[in-house]
């Protein structure tokens, strides 16, 4: 179970200190899946990184199953079970996908191991697998890549900054197949997500909208979503790929 | 014969747990310890004892050349002149290198000077690795020299790698190319400590439709000093591309001087250069898979270097 006990975080400007999450509670139980919502700007990827220990919060506790995490490093989290995708991912030169899907997972792998991680995010192992994750590989595959290194790792807490962000609408309908999954296989594990994409919203147990650092509204997803679409907070994919996803 | 410390030499820079397959010629401490010929490539001593001559025949295909040098007396400093005559339509690996173990005050010096005649449409696949070890105060020091001449329609791959240990090394390295023939070049270089490496490459494109590629990446760690200077001259209708792309790290000094010259109007010349620190969000994201920021680091320079 994550809990964030008034969490709040600024950064200094020119002009003074700006606070980008404002005195933020909010608890994940285990097996639930939340996605956070909310216009650009409001503290979703601040909270994330928080979350992660990329960001240090300047005042409130994290605890992570009754562990006050707050001072822990990202690597110290990450060996506790807090897994990471960035919203833009990284590119390394040299470092193949198979590489990073074994550091991703602590160990060796073999081909066939990582095969089915790759063939989770729809790529073809035998075209990526050699592959260096570099310029070489466009964004949308550089998304799944990231992706699957998070599904790599299996960690009690899997954290997605914008997984859409870059996807096709293809590998779009994939993307809430993989989520769908996780939490069929993994009832123990929890999943936050940010996003805005009204089909993953959809699938959460939960929705919390953030503004201005602040969760402005809270509750289930049926609770919560009508009052969402139609507002930036729950885009909807494009109508064409809704009708079959033929362009 | 060959002791336990040039054993772990020769598998350092070889590859070589045991004798090689196919032709070798073993230099342990300025002497030859142990040859093989085949009835293709024969290895003929030069008759002032500073080299040898390595003879690969017409139309040989799939052998290979181990000549390892292993040093580990200090203060031994040698001059070695080896010279490769292959001829045409083969397809051979040649593995060259240097392993230097110096654990003496003094400093020990091998500068090899290989040079290369390629005969028609033969491919070369040629690896050098260097490699310095031993905790003395006496410098490891290696000025390697090659030489490569390209027959019509032939190509070469070269594999330069010197990843640890030498403290000071000047390589150079010139080619020409006759038509239709190729040149990939692949250096992979780590410098740490006080240590210094320049290489030079100097290539010119003689014949129509000659190719060139020369790739340099490393990595500048401590107040180590690396200079990368390439040259490639157009003298006709070709292509010629070199790439210099470093990591900077600690109080390292990096100079890359990627030069083309192009003396026809049909050549194509492109070259690249990149030198910075490696990038926080890639130690960041090695992080968040669980790996401390040395791990990290260390995960990002060897497949940078891989």
């Amino acid at each position: 179970m994550l809990e964030l006990k008034n969490i709040s975080f600024e950064v200094s400007e020119e002009s003074g200190s700006k606070e980008i999450v404002h005195d933020l509670s909010l608890t994940l139980e285990d097996g639930r899946f939340i996605v956070i919502t909310g216009p650009n700007g409001g503290g979703k990827s601040t909270l994330a990184r928080v979350i992660a220990g990329i960001n240090m919060p300047t005042s409130g506790k994290i605890y992570l199953d009754g562990t006050d995490i707050t001072e822990k490093s990202i690597t110290e989290r990450a060996k506790m079970g807090v897994s990471y995708g960035f919203q833009q991912p990284v590119r390394f030169k040299g470092i193949t996908v198979h590489d990073l899907i074994c550091l991703a997972a602590g160990k060796e792998l073999t081909v066939s191991q990582v095969c089915e991680y790759l063939a989770e995010v729809g790529l073809c192992a035998r075209d990526y697998i050699d592959r260096e994750v570099n310029a070489s590989l466009s964004g949308g595959e550089l998304k799944r890549v990231e992706i699957a290194t998070v599904l790599a790792r299996g960690s009690k807490l899997s954290i997605f900054d914008e997984p859409e962000a870059g996807i096709d609408l293809w590998s779009f309908q994939n993307l809430i197949r993989v989520f769908e999954k996780m939490r069929e296989t993994d009832r123990e594990g929890s999943i936050l997500i940010i996003s805005h994409q009204e089909r993953i919203l959809d699938i959460a147990d939960e929705i919390v909208v953030l503004a201005d650092g602040k969760i402005v509204q809270q509750g289930g997803k049926d609770e919560i979503l009508p009052s969402l679409i139609g507002t930036g907070s729950a885009a909807s994919v494009c109508g064409k790929y809704n009708a079959g996803g033929k362009m | 014969m060959v002791d336990e410390i040039q054993k772990r030499l020769l598998e350092e820079i070889a590859g070589l747990h045991e004798m090689p397959e196919g032709a070798y010629n073993i230099r342990a401490n300025g002497e030859m310890a142990s040859r093989n010929t085949t009835a293709n490539i024969d290895i003929i001593s030069k008759d002032d004892g500073t080299g040898i001559d390595v003879r690969i025949k017409a139309g040989t295909q799939n052998e290979s050349v181990h000549i390892p040098v292993v040093l580990s007396e200090s203060g031994l400093k040698e001059v070695v002149y080896n010279d490769f005559y292959i001829g045409d339509d083969c397809d051979v690996t040649i593995v060259a290198g240097c392993g230097i173990d110096n654990c003496g005050i003094q400093d020990a010096e091998h500068d090899g000077l290989h040079r290369f005649f390629v005969g028609k449409n033969s491919k070369i696949k040629y690896v050098e690795k260097h490699y310095g070890s031993g905790d003395g105060k006496g410098k490891r020091i290696m000025n390697p020299g090659t030489e490569v001449h390209m027959g019509e329609d032939s190509s070469m791959e070269m594999e330069m790698v010197q990843i640890k240990g030498v403290d000071s090394t000047v390589r150079k390295t010139t080619a020409d190319l006759a038509a239709g023939s190729k040149l990939l070049v692949r250096e992979r270089l780590m410098t740490h400590g006080e240590q210094s490496a320049v290489s030079i490459y100097e290539v010119d494109l003689n014949g129509e439709g000659a190719t060139a590629d020369v790739v340099s990446r490393s990595v500048a760690k401590d107040t180590s000093y690396q200079k990368f200077d390439a040259k490639i001259v157009g003298n006709t209708l070709c292509n010629g591309h070199a790439e210099c792309d470093a990591i900077i790290m600690g109080n390292a000094k990096i100079l890359a001087v990627p030069q083309l010259e192009a003396n026809h109007v049909d050549a194509a010349l492109i070259h690249e250069a990149a030198i910075g620190k490696i990038a926080g969000e890639q130690i960041t994201k090695l992080m968040t898979l669980g790996l401390t920021e040395e791990e990290a680091e260390e995960q990002i320079i060897n497949g940078f270097l891989k």
